[in-house]
């Protein structure tokens, strides 16, 4: 360890923070420059990023690295805590990776009313409660970070939103900050309960120790936080609302990264601290995620909005991420944790053409459009490939979120039922190929075809410049996962083995 | 010779290639990327007969019935592990192996040099020669895997682009609808491979290897109820691929996509993957479904689907005026033989019959197109454009008729022998029925065969075929079509009796761990069945070349009228699927789950939504304004967003309250319980 | 006993109740929801005082059935004199009691 390890995760934190306050500090006018340094922030994010991949240790993943554990608020006993394992590494630079691609995305369309300097500054600030959320180990320092992404996305939505933007800012705040209320409950009650400590490896530590009937409720505060974040059926009408009104990076940022604060929560506190409670919680658990894979594919047939539509795409993947987390075994996990990185790779990329189509024709609406593959075939041969890797094709990242979790649910963890994983394994099934039809329809009426009337001579630019910057390293990566797998399950599989140490399965 | 039959991975990874170039290079070249796509598949094919060359030299193990050739199983990386669970990437090769690796490429190849001519000036032509060189390379990632993981990538890029190709003219409605049906279909079937692949990896204790499930199957090692189960549900995934009964309508609307591809995709190679899964993996559906047990009553599901659509398919076949459809229920048929051939235990003929029928099937299908692109004007319609070719298009016409009757099954013609040795099976297995089964289908393939050659090259000029002048095609197309008909004509000679090389090079260890029987050519059930050929020919020729029989019949009579209708509804499977359960799918109930959503979740939600903010209200107007007033006046809310929400606020409605009330209560119940409990 | 049976009876009637009471915009059925709430705790009442023998329990239910009945017809009243100033018994349009 050289001196600056000590220092990298918490830059990595931090820095978006003073890049923030540096844009702040540009007079209003000065656009290029608020720009310029945005990107160097995120940039200089993103090579921190790059140093802590090259100097993690591999081969022991499981271990918090680049720890760091100083006082903070004796009164509390909570600390300033901070660590990586194999589980957050991925997700952390998922959130760097995706800040750079929004930054170069939006240089040339700020959506209205513009004001480049405050969206910017916005988006920094929830770059820091993104990165921080992966990177705390303290219950309290967790709770500031999952809490401090809430503002900017609210006025993100508030002010740079679409016509109903008010409602659905306001409907996104308060449903996650309800749920936010029980799991600061939660919390507490971790404290007295689990000996006066917010420490989460400490408080894995003691795993247990806590009577069942507490541990419970206790995580059924929890849940009710980490769910509505998730969002799993049927705590997730926020999300529609939110992404269709969300300017196109706010959708990409919420779909990548946002959503997955709630799964990780689940992974990294509610599971390893209360295994007893978890496994109680399993099989609802499981029974809500399948329910939402279908209810999620079925509320995307009925869809006319574009990116509505890709809204409720986004409950269905997650059931199969929470399908996966709640078979409590190394094969889900592993799977949940690759599909958290695909679906923000593969969403991410879907909301960035959503916007970018709405920009070309003013309209969101999959009726009107058609024949996108005349018009601009660039861009309606990505829409395809997203389209593609969205319904899990083996070969694409998505596949590899989706095809493990329902493997692991053919046996899940020892003292679960069989035979009701086994009708969630069948069910989830079913839903991929609920998922291609809606993909595939929405391809067919979007992209196959001739142009609509009404467009026909309108015309129509093909992918440019800041698009292509900011998708390519997107496309590529959801080939390169998806081709081998391994690059992403080697560094995950360590750190998941110890959160399922607590269950291993019969014959494991 | 191993160093071979270990780098047959490259066969598949040369055409990914090829893809990948064409993809990013082939519009700046000088033609279009047709010439990467040619060259590629070129050296697959030679390095597939060197490999198979390499397989022939190797050394057998055992003695007599029990003699073969160790399969090569060759990791090549780790490609991924979790849990525990090392799951490699690999390549597997056997006897059935090379001989795929042979057919595919060989196919492929001529489908390619095809296409240069075919397709010229097509608006898609660089993406044309891409998919289909990824397409190939599916199918040849599919049938060397190690793994069933790596069949389901091979399975589903084939499924990718099947879709890509049947959709080639998307301007078109009806062609995206093709395309989308065949994959709903297929990705329906599909929910079997994904379930039974799991199944199986843990039934075998953990592992995706096709050799060992096969293996710890025939052991008894694994419990009966998760192999049927495997089984089962992996036999659902090739009823979609293989376009068996009840899942077989996807395969005449893939028509809509070139004629090259339904060739390639539709008659050699896509659609016998399902079959080629039951081949790979017939240690697991041998022992789950009891095919060679004693006591096995001559029944089993694989044989009766198979059975089924055998019939179904040829009656079709009768009433179609496409000849690609006509072609394309010919191959649902055909596959259908294939099916039934590994239900009763034929495993050499069913995969005898993959090999045959890819060559005469892809024949006919080239010459099907040869017809359309130079005798009927890019019309695929029997009844209105076609008639009397015979004399314009001299090589079409022979290499069809070659075809045909390889098809139709005349003795020393391929499809004779590869269809003799499944009923051979059929007969000395005890599954009787299913040989009457083959017996008829037989029959009515000689005659509908007959029927397409007369309507086709026969009779009268129709339509185009009399406007236009027809003429016979350049070489790029009759080319292919001279090398399959020889093909057709001479392949069925490697497993003649008393050579029987064939059979030999594809016996493996599941052949010799199973005991699966083998039976020798008995002329009995040859002759019976070249008769029964004869007898669908000449009922064919006399009803159609001739005019005989009660023509017109159909008119007459109510009943057959019905009968009629009913196979040109296609059995009203498509009215089923299409309006009731895609319908379905597509309409109501998604707006159901919608309205749900928006009135039902969305209503608590808003109601608990309205209640917090007239928290909100309470809190401003009541504390913030009067109690406080003034102390904080510029604390709270900054001036526009406080503004914003206020404005909603003021309602003063009874239920926002009642909705604080029950949330505060719901809050301190939790608070409660959490407190009290121990 | 099944004592859960009934506990279970009581919390579906509860959440039926609670939905129809924030979601329902009619005030009969909002009022109709209000009894469906209250029958669910007599369900308790009377479930629990059969399962610990306590005479209380039943004693408890028979308040609620007379205060319900008294309730509702003070209940009632109220919304036909809603109706007949407004002609109509959507309560979203009632907002009288906005400060």
């Amino acid at each position: 360890m050289n001196g600056f390890d000590h220092w990298a995760l918490t830059a990595a934190v931090f820095l978006p923070l003073v890049g923030a306050v540096l844009v702040g500090l540009v007079p209003k006018t000065d656009e290029t420059l608020q720009k310029a340094i945005a990107l160097v922030t995120s940039l200089v994010v993103l090579a921190d990023g790059a140093y802590l991949l090259a100097r993690f240790d591999y081969g022991n993943s499981s271990a918090l690295q680049f720890e760091v554990n100083r006082h903070w608020i004796d009164a509390i006993n909570s600390r300033y805590h901070i660590g990586i394992d194999g589980i957050s590494l991925p997700l952390l630079l998922l959130s760097m990776f995706i800040t750079v691609l929004c930054v170069i995305y939006s240089w040339d369309h700020f959506p209205e009313p513009h004001n480049p300097k405050a969206f910017l500054m916005l988006m920094l600030v929830l770059e820091v409660g993104m990165n921080g959320t992966f990177a705390a180990q303290d219950l309290i320092l967790f709770f500031v970070f999952f809490e401090l992404v809430l503002l900017p996305m609210y006025f993100m939505i508030g002010v740079w939103g679409g016509a109903n933007r008010q409602y659905a800012s306001i409907k996104f705040f308060l449903f996650t900050l309800f749920g936010s209320a029980l799991m600061i409950l939660g919390f507490l009650a971790l404290y007295f309960k689990g000996g006066q400590t917010f420490d989460i490896p400490t408080l894995i530590n003691q795993g247990g120790a806590i009577a069942h009937a507490t541990q419970l409720w206790i995580f059924a505060g929890l849940f009710m936080g980490f769910a509505i974040k998730v969002p799993m059926f049927p705590f997730h009408t926020w999300l529609p609302d939110a992404h269709t009104e969300a300017p196109t990076v706010g959708s990409v940022i919420l779909a990548a990264i946002l959503l997955k604060l709630g799964t990780y929560g689940f992974i990294r506190i509610a599971i390893p601290i209360l295994p007893e409670a978890a496994k109680s919680w399993a099989p609802w658990i499981g029974g809500l995620a399948v329910i939402g894979i279908i209810y999620g594919a079925l509320a995307c047939l009925a869809q006319k909005d574009l990116k509505r539509l890709i809204a409720f795409s986004s409950v269905a993947h997650m059931g199969f991420v929470m399908l996966g987390i709640a078979t409590l075994t190394s094969y889900g996990i592993n799977a949940a944790v690759f599909g958290m990185v695909a679906h923000g790779l593969i969403t991410g990329m879907l909301f960035f053409l959503a916007g970018s189509i709405q920009e070309r024709f003013h309209t969101r609406e999959i009726s009107r459009l058609g024949g996108l593959l005349v018009q601009a075939p660039q861009l309606g041969w990505i829409l395809g490939f997203c389209a593609m890797a969205s319904l899990g094709l083996p070969g694409l990242a998505g596949f590899w979120g989706e095809f493990p979790a329902i493997l692991s649910s053919y046996q899940p963890a020892a003292g679960l039922s069989e035979p009701l994983f086994r009708f969630y394994m069948v069910v989830a099934s079913v839903g991929t190929v609920f998922a291609a039809g809606y993909l595939l329809w929405m391809y067919q009426r979007t992209a196959f075809g001739v142009p609509k009337e009404e467009f026909e001579h309108s015309h129509i630019h093909d992918v440019h410049g800041p698009e292509w910057i900011a998708w390519a390293p997107l496309l590529a990566l959801i080939v390169v996962l998806g081709v081998y797998p391994h690059l992403l399950f080697h560094v995950t599989d360590g750190a998941v083995n110890t959160v399922t140490a607590a269950f291993k399965a019969v014959g494991n | 010779m191993n160093t071979l039959l270990r780098n047959a991975w490259l066969i598949p990874a040369i055409p990914v290639l090829s893809f990948v170039l064409i993809i990013f290079f082939g519009k700046r070249l000088p033609k279009k990327g047709s010439e990467i796509g040619v060259a590629a598949l070129g050296i697959s094919l030679v390095l597939s007969i060197a490999t198979a060359v390499a397989w022939i030299s190797r050394h057998p193990v055992g003695e007599g019935h029990e003699k073969f050739r160790h399969a090569v199983d060759h990791n090549l990386f780790t490609w991924f592990s979790m849990g525990g669970t090392d799951v490699r990437f690999g390549i597997h090769v056997d006897g059935l192996t090379v001989t795929m690796l042979f057919v595919v490429t060989l196919v492929s190849f001529l489908v390619h040099v095809f296409s240069t001519e075919y397709m010229k000036g097509d608006r898609r032509y660089t993406h044309f020669f891409a998919a289909l060189s990824l397409f190939t390379s599916g199918m040849l990632i599919l049938v060397t895997a190690a793994t069933t993981l790596q069949m389901i990538l091979g399975w589903e890029i084939m499924g990718l682009c099947s879709f890509m190709l049947i959709g080639h003219w998307w301007e078109e409605q009806a062609n995206s609808d093709a395309a989308l049906k065949a994959f709903f279909t297929t990705r329906t079937g599909d929910i079997g491979l994904l379930v039974g692949v799991s199944v199986l990896f843990f039934a075998a204790d953990r592992t995706f290897n096709a050799a060992k499930i096969n293996e710890l199957a025939l052991d008894g090692h694994m419990s009966h109820w998760a192999l049927l189960m495997g089984a089962t549900a992996l036999f659902v995934a090739v009823i979609g691929k293989s376009a068996q009964f009840p899942l077989h309508t996807w395969l005449p609307d893939a028509m809509a996509g070139p004629t090259p591809v339904s060739a390639l995709i539709h008659a050699a190679t896509m659609v016998v993957a399902g079959v080629y899964l039951v081949a790979r993996m017939y240690g697991v559906f041998w022992s789950a479904f009891s095919i060679g047990a004693e006591g096995h009553a001559g029944v089993n599901p694989i044989a009766i689907i198979g059975g089924i659509t055998i019939l179904i398919a040829a009656a079709l076949a009768f009433v179609q005026a496409d000849i690609k459809k006509v072609l394309a229920y010919s191959t649902v048929s055909q596959l259908g033989y294939m099916i039934m051939g590994l239900g009763v235990g034929a495993w050499t003929g069913a995969v005898f019959h993959i090999f045959t029928h890819a060559f005469f099937k892809a024949g006919l299908f080239l010459g099907a197109g040869s017809v359309s692109h130079s005798g009927s004007h890019h019309s695929f319609d029997m009844k209105k454009d076609m008639g009397g070719l015979k004399k314009h298009m001299p090589i079409t016409y022979w290499t069809f008729v070659v075809c045909s009757v390889a098809l139709a099954g005349l003795p020393i013609l391929a499809g004779f022998w590869s269809k003799d040795e499944i009923l051979l099976g059929a007969g000395s297995n005890g599954y009787t029925a299913f040989l009457v089964v083959g017996l008829i289908g037989a029959a009515m393939t000689a005659a509908y065969m007959t029927r397409c050659v007369y309507l086709t090259f026969h009779g009268e000029a129709r339509g185009n075929a009399a406007e236009h002048h027809p003429h016979e095609s350049p070489p790029a197309i009759t080319g292919p079509l001279v090398v399959l008909a020889s093909l057709a004509a001479v392949s069925g000679l490697l497993n003649a009796p008393g050579f029987e090389l064939f059979g030999k090079l594809n016996l493996n260890e599941v052949f010799a761990h199973a005991g699966i029987p083998e039976h020798h050519f008995s002329l009995l059930y040859a002759g019976g069945s070249t008769l029964i050929a004869l007898l669908g020919i000449t009922a064919g020729f006399l009803w159609y070349f001739r005019q005989l029989g009660p023509h017109g019949i159909t008119e007459r009579s109510r009943l057959l009228r019905a009968g009629y209708v009913f196979l040109d509804q296609k059995y009203f499977l498509d009215v089923l699927y299409t309006d009731y359960i895609i319908g379905g799918i597509k309409g109501p109930i998604p707006r159901a789950v919608y309205w749900f959503n928006q009135n039902v979740l969305d209503g608590v939600v808003n109601g608990v939504g309205v209640g917090a903010r007239a928290v909100a209200n309470f809190v401003y107007d009541v504390i913030d304004q009067k109690i406080v007033d003034g102390a904080v006046n510029g604390a709270g809310f900054s001036a526009e967003e406080g503004g914003s929400v206020l404005r909603v606020i003021q309602n003063g409605r009874v239920q926002s309250y009642a909705a604080v009330m029950f949330g505060v209560a719901a809050v301190s119940a939790l608070a409660l319980a959490l407190i009290v409990s121990r | 006993m099944l004592l859960n049976e009934f506990l279970f009876l009581a919390a579906f009637l509860f959440c039926v109740g609670v939905y129809g009471a924030l979601a329902r915009k009619n005030a009969v059925l909002v009022l109709m929801s209000i009894e469906l709430i209250l029958n669910a705790v007599n369900i308790n009442l009377v479930a629990f005082a059969a399962y610990g023998h306590l005479i209380a329990g039943q004693v408890f239910a028979l308040f609620v059935v007379a205060i319900a009945a008294a309730e509702v017809g003070v209940g009632l009243a109220i919304v036909l004199l809603i109706y007949r100033n407004r002609h109509s018994v959507d309560l979203t349009s009632v907002n009288s009691m906005k400060g």
